[in-house]
């Protein structure tokens, strides 16, 4: 058992759920509400040192009654330690828990993708978009177990609206990196990328 | 060539005059320089790409083929070969770099995924680019060996050379999307897309 989990007791008391070891890893659950004073916990005091936030994904098992669970795989690169923390998320409450973008920059896409397959809102997320389906897509959220696996939509009505999109609505100006040029950019671009040309983006996505 | 000249005899004598037709000439002019200068525009999203890769290096070399140029440009490309899964979200990309081609352009769909979605009939991925892009030669194979690919290329170069330029109805159709922004009617769509093979035990709402 990594000694993490008892130094994380002593500080955090209750937030602090069970423990378990697992093919060696040690994997600790953190009730939400604290999870970020957790993280910045972990990763700023001497003797942890959790530096690098390796992953971040999500888990929903099979059975209905299991909640959904925030999985984050933390490194401590000069000590070589691992740590896997888990949230866990009751399916039929707001499924929300906090960015930790302000603590791990990198968490960034990662939360992003998790949203996107998940429905799981990050709270405090600076841009918390879809990343892998585009803007628009309406059908949900496609790694969630009450999601077909081949969509929502008749197959027509899935070609049709990709055909809809604009394949260059998917990247922000940001992501473009052109965001410095903009004077310099043709009017009708200037004009688009001013709009977004993102399309609708459906309620509750 | 025998086909477009004939010689004729006059009794008694070696073959002395040559005959043929206008038309059929500058068909096979025409059709022989487009079928032998093809350049291809490649859209590699997935293994499909690898093979097609080792199709253009030096051991199977279809430059042979007058394919010498790649075309990475959809404006200076006959034909467009789509090696590799569609996603739904590259479906808009590829239907723009089709409508960029200048014409005459052929498409050319190689491997399992491009022209059934293959093993992923799911929520992502195009279940064939026909659907999006009129398609001419289809390359089944997951992915297909080089040669497989040569072969379809050597099937596309047929059915240029089977083309005519004095063909009353429009040669090659441009296929616009129509007002649903669809290629082919919905019901065809559907139609195409349903599973097949070991896809169809698995139910929609599995």
């Amino acid at each position: 058992m990594n000694p993490s989990v008892e130094a994380l007791r002593a500080a955090f008391g209750d937030a602090i759920g069970r423990a378990v070891e697992s093919c060696g890893d040690t994997i600790v659950y953190v009730a939400r509400e604290r999870l970020r004073d957790v993280m910045r916990w972990l990763r700023d005091t001497p003797g942890q040192e959790y530096d690098y936030l390796v992953d971040l994904t999500a888990v929903e098992y099979r059975d209905r009654e299991r909640p959904l669970e925030v999985v984050y795989n933390l490194r401590a690169l000069r000590r070589g330690a691992d740590l896997r923390v888990k949230v866990e998320l009751d399916p039929r409450g707001e499924l929300e828990v906090d960015s930790v973008v302000p603590v791990w920059q990198g968490a960034n896409w990662l939360e992003r993708e998790v949203f996107d397959m998940f429905g799981i809102r990050f709270r405090g997320h600076p841009d918390l978009r879809r990343i892998l389906m585009w803007e628009t897509y309406a059908e949900g959220h496609p790694l969630r177990k009450d999601f077909p696996l081949r969509g929502r939509f008749s197959r027509a009505e899935q070609v049709r609206q990709a055909l809809a999109a604009n394949p260059e609505a998917h990247y922000s100006m940001e992501e473009l990196s052109i965001a410095a040029a903009y004077d310099e950019l043709p009017a009708d671009m200037r004009e688009r990328l001013r709009r977004g040309e993102r399309g609708r983006v459906p309620d509750g996505a | 060539m025998k086909r477009v000249i004939e010689t004729r005899e006059v009794a008694g004598q070696s073959p002395n005059y040559l005959l043929a037709r206008l038309r059929d000439l500058v068909d096979w002019a025409v059709n022989a320089s487009r079928a032998n200068s093809l350049w291809p525009m490649p859209f590699g999203t997935a293994c499909c790409a690898i093979e097609f890769m080792a199709t253009a290096a030096s051991r199977y070399d279809f430059a042979r083929f007058g394919m010498e140029r790649q075309a990475f440009s959809p404006r200076q490309a006959d034909v467009l070969i789509c090696a590799g899964r569609l996603p739904f979200k590259l479906a808009p990309v590829i239907r723009r770099i089709y409508d960029q081609m200048p014409q005459p352009k052929w498409v050319i769909s190689m491997g399992a995924c491009a022209s059934t979605g293959g093993i992923f009939d799911n929520y992502a991925m195009v279940q064939g680019i026909d659907t999006v892009v009129p398609v001419d030669v289809y390359v089944p194979g997951c992915p297909p060996r080089p040669e497989g690919l040569l072969y379809g290329i050597l099937l596309l170069h047929k059915k240029i050379k089977g083309e005519s330029l004095f063909d009353r109805v429009p040669r090659r159709e441009e296929q616009p999307l129509d007002a649903r922004g669809l290629r082919l009617p919905p019901a065809e769509i559907d139609e195409l897309s349903e599973p097949f093979g070991n896809s169809v035990q698995q139910f929609r709402s599995a």
